[in-house]
């Protein structure tokens, strides 16, 4: 026996890379959040009557009129999207227009929720079964996407708007009016 | 009087308040419904328990009862019962959620390694054998 055997050195050095590997990887926090495919792509066809007696429903024809909307998807059911309301508001403020998607929801509810709340919306349509979230690839309330002036989709924010958040956002909107 | 109080205070406290549905809304006519055809429901059942339920992230649509896996079955289903062969739906939903919606493994740009990593170490072993093999002879 003369010499390093290097062959079961070799061997011992990758397992141990892989272990460090597996130790590495199951310390990482996990991204709960699945991304959508349809970033890049145009808002698939569908039509959605109203989900408040206070705006109309929602078409894909009213997101390819030239100017680029925030596309919110909420339910007044969920808590996250009422606690990003008022960034919302904010984001209207600063000129954003916005239309939204109201998953599986009552009119009434969604009115008593727009009536707490505030509404920023310019028209709202109602999804009672999932089917617009499912095609633009949410899969939550709140998100909130980014259509340009040609209907197309050039971001999704996952997860409730927060103040940092608003900047990001007016800058996405510019980006997708140019 | 005070005794009434507490009392009613304890009870309240041990009658569980119905947690806050997600929503109040009934299910997809076909989320729990189903199809006629028993070919058509095998179809559509064997689809379910390969894709995956984005809010329940280790659970496949047919296994759970959160409301969006409701409305995902009943996708599946219109769309079966529409005519539509299963891997165009399965097609349908990865084009929008990615691989990570499909519990079937597919070769992409992405997975490749998965298939390809088995067959070079099945390589691997195959060529190490041989030449061992070679050398007792």
């Amino acid at each position: 026996m003369t010499g390093v055997r290097w062959g079961l050195w070799i061997i011992v050095g990758v397992t141990a890379g892989l272990f460090g590997l597996f130790a590495y990887q199951l310390t990482q926090p996990k991204d709960e959040f699945v991304e959508s495919a349809m970033v890049g792509k145009q808002m698939p066809d569908f039509d959605l009557p109203a989900a408040s007696a206070t705006r109309p429903g929602l078409a894909t024809g009213d997101l390819a009129d030239g100017t680029p909307k925030l596309l919110n998807v909420f339910a007044s059911w969920c808590i996250p999207c009422a606690a990003e309301a008022p960034y919302l508001e904010e984001l209207e403020r600063n000129g954003a227009q916005i239309v939204a998607v109201a998953i599986r929801d009552k009119p009434e509810d969604v009115d008593r929720f727009l009536t707490i709340y505030g509404n920023p919306f310019t028209r709202i349509g109602r999804d009672d079964i999932s089917e617009v979230q499912l095609s633009i690839g949410s899969s939550g309330v709140p998100e909130t996407f980014v259509i340009d002036g040609k209907g197309r989709i050039t971001h999704q924010h996952i997860g409730d708007i927060r103040a940092e958040h608003v900047p990001m956002l007016l800058r996405e909107l510019k980006e997708a009016g140019a | 009087m005070k005794k009434l109080i507490s009392l009613i205070m304890a009870v309240s406290l041990l009658t569980p308040l119905p947690v806050t549905a997600q929503d109040t809304m009934p299910p997809a006519p076909l989320a729990y419904q189903q199809l006629d055809d028993p070919a058509q429901e095998a179809e559509a059942r064997d689809l379910m328990h390969t894709l995956r339920c984005l809010k329940c992230q280790s659970q496949s649509i047919a296994d759970s009862d959160a409301p969006m896996a409701g409305d995902m079955r009943h996708q599946v289903r219109s769309r079966i019962l529409a005519g539509e062969e299963p891997e165009a739906i399965r097609a349908w939903l990865v084009e929008r959620y990615g691989d990570y919606v499909s519990y079937t493994p597919t070769v992409s740009s992405t997975t490749w390694p998965l298939f390809a990593i088995p067959v070079l170490l099945l390589a691997i072993c195959g060529f190490v054998f041989a030449s061992r093999m070679r050398r007792r002879s």
